[in-house]
């Protein structure tokens, strides 16, 4: 496959740009990938996850360009990295990162992911209130989808579930 | 210690075995990541943490006796190259690992788990099962997981889920993967036309050992892509569902050639057994080109002596550092050509 931007070279990243609401597909290859990515906050990427590693250089820079305007660099006092140089390498330096960057890590999540909360397992150890509070999350889920497809005898299930789930959440 | 208990292709659970729609789907896949708390992430360890953190996860391992029993740890730094591209070739570690020494592998005795260690992330636990079967891979990976955590401090965040050292990872920290073998689609060109559609599903589409799209063997892997704000349960079924939808379109397309068209594709699949076991050279890119062929005849009955699952052996034999690793030496392309051929022509006419 082409890639889409130059015509020339292989296409090897593949990308969703999202304008109001709608998604295109885009297949690109690397270079025009990046140059894309540093200029278009739009894109979503799709690509493979090792190749992908390189050009998430290029992905996050826009986002840190915006907060750099807004704030000084701050850095993770668990590992010392900076924020500018994690949009350089593409990975966090430690756990602690996550913390110490929260302000500009939810536009990319939801960029990313489309969601900036956890759904699914939770380590054991984390002890039943974790768990009951993730399951019930989930099955508000299942319940909207519930209700949008009109599947209202489902939803009545569910809904009594969470009720279930709540009131032991309480109780605890 | 040496890989030759590996090279026995026979003990290795996903080749030797037909899962769930095995005509059409070669392997299911999970991988888990996890990282330890309050250690930085494998990128910014230097070799004695490195080591600390194999020791750490390789004890935790060792506590459950049923899963350990007979498992190998392997340190990336005690292997060749060539060895090493082996791993890869077999599934067992990614190329990341291969590239940098301060990782390590432990295989169990079964080929089905292996846990990566100092990867992107301080662990990839990882399950492969024969045909489609991603909810057998979770539920193992799952296990190793429970059995690890008990041991070991995992990062995670109530928000946030399990910290990866990547935000693509971040949440459930899965990537499901299935590997499939499409033949008919390739050939009447569909393919390109599904990838698109399977972005827009949050999936990933890639050829298993060209760069990019390319396919070699006509092999594709199929994964998802977002791993936040959606349950393990949800992406298996996500994926489940685009699966099952392909199967049914490869499957569809297979019975749907007929005349000229069908009339061409055995000739073409019987050519391909006859190079195939009368070469006297053949490179990887080629070999694959022909078993794929071959699969697809046994598939479709015009081949009756040979069972799948010989096939996905083929596969494995094919690779470009398989053969040196038999022969214990490292090769000229020429002489790797030449030696792929004859032990391609063995498996075939044994
Ligand atoms: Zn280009
Ligand atoms: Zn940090």
């Amino acid at each position: 496959m082409r890639c889409d931007e130059c015509k020339k070279r292989q296409a090897t990243v593949h990308i969703t740009k999202i304008v109001n609401g709608e998604k295109t597909l885009l297949h690109l290859c690397e270079q025009c990938a990046k140059e894309k990515s540093i200029f278009d906050v739009s894109f979503e990427f799709e690509g493979e996850p090792f190749s992908m590693q390189k050009f998430l250089a290029g992905f996050f820079e826009p986002i840190m360009r915006e907060f750099h305007e807004k704030s000084q660099p701050l850095s993770c006092e668990g590992c010392g990295l900076t924020f500018p140089r994690f949009s350089q390498i593409g990975r966090f330096g430690c756990s602690r990162c996550y913390e110490a960057f929260k302000g500009q890590l939810d536009p990319m999540l939801r960029r990313l992911h489309g969601k900036t909360y956890h759904v699914g397992k939770v380590p054991r150890k984390r002890g039943g209130r974790m768990r009951i509070k993730s399951e019930i999350e989930r099955l508000k889920r299942e319940l909207q989808e519930a209700v949008n497809a009109e599947e209202y005898e489902r939803a009545a299930v569910l809904r009594d579930k969470i009720k279930e789930l709540e009131q032991k959440l309480g109780r605890d | 210690m040496a890989l030759d208990e590996l090279l026995d292709t026979s003990k290795i659970g996903w080749i030797n075995s037909t899962g769930p729609d095995s005509d059409i789907v070669i392997t299911s896949r999970v991988r888990l990541a996890r990282n330890l708390k309050d250690v930085p992430f494998p990128h910014l360890l230097n070799r004695l943490q490195a080591k600390e953190v194999i020791e750490m996860v390789y004890k935790a391992f060792l506590s459950n006796a049923v899963l350990s029993k007979d498992a190998r740890l392997y340190y990336m730094e005690d292997l060749s190259e060539t060895e090493k591209n082996l791993l890869v070739e077999m599934h067992f570690i990614s190329p990341d690992l291969a590239r940098d020494d301060r990782g390590a592998v432990i295989i169990s005795s079964d080929r089905r788990i292996s846990v990566m260690i100092n990867e992107e992330d301080h662990l990839r636990i990882q399950c492969i099962f024969s045909g489609l079967d991603p909810q057998g891979a979770y539920d193992l990976a799952s296990r190793v997981d429970d059995v690890l955590e008990e041991q070991l401090d995992f990062a995670f965040d109530e928000q946030l889920g399990y910290l990866t050292a990547c935000p693509t990872n971040v949440g459930t920290g899965i990537r499901v993967s299935v590997m499939m073998h499409l033949p008919v689609l390739t050939m009447l060109k569909q393919v390109d036309r599904m990838f698109s559609t399977m972005a827009q599903l949050g999936l990933v589409v890639r050829g298993l050992y060209g760069e990019g799209t390319e396919s070699w063997g006509n092999l594709y892997q199929i994964s998802n892509q977002i791993t936040l704000g959606k349950s393990e349960e949800d992406i298996i079924q996500n994926l489940l569902s685009v699966a099952g939808q392909i199967i049914a379109s490869e499957r569809q397309a297979r019975r749907n050639l007929n005349g000229e068209e069908r009339l061409r594709l055995e000739d073409r699949i019987l050519r391909s057994y006859g190079i195939l076991t009368n070469s006297r050279l053949l490179s990887t890119q080629e070999a694959m080109r022909y078993i794929s062929d071959v699969r697809l005849g046994v598939d479709l009955g015009i081949i009756k002596n040979l069972k799948p699952e010989e096939l996905n052996n083929l596969f494995i034999t094919a690779g470009p550092s398989y053969i040196q690793e038999v022969f214990k030496k490292t090769m000229t392309p020429l002489e790797r050509d030449l030696n792929r051929a004859n032990l391609l022509r063995q498996k075939l006419l044994r």
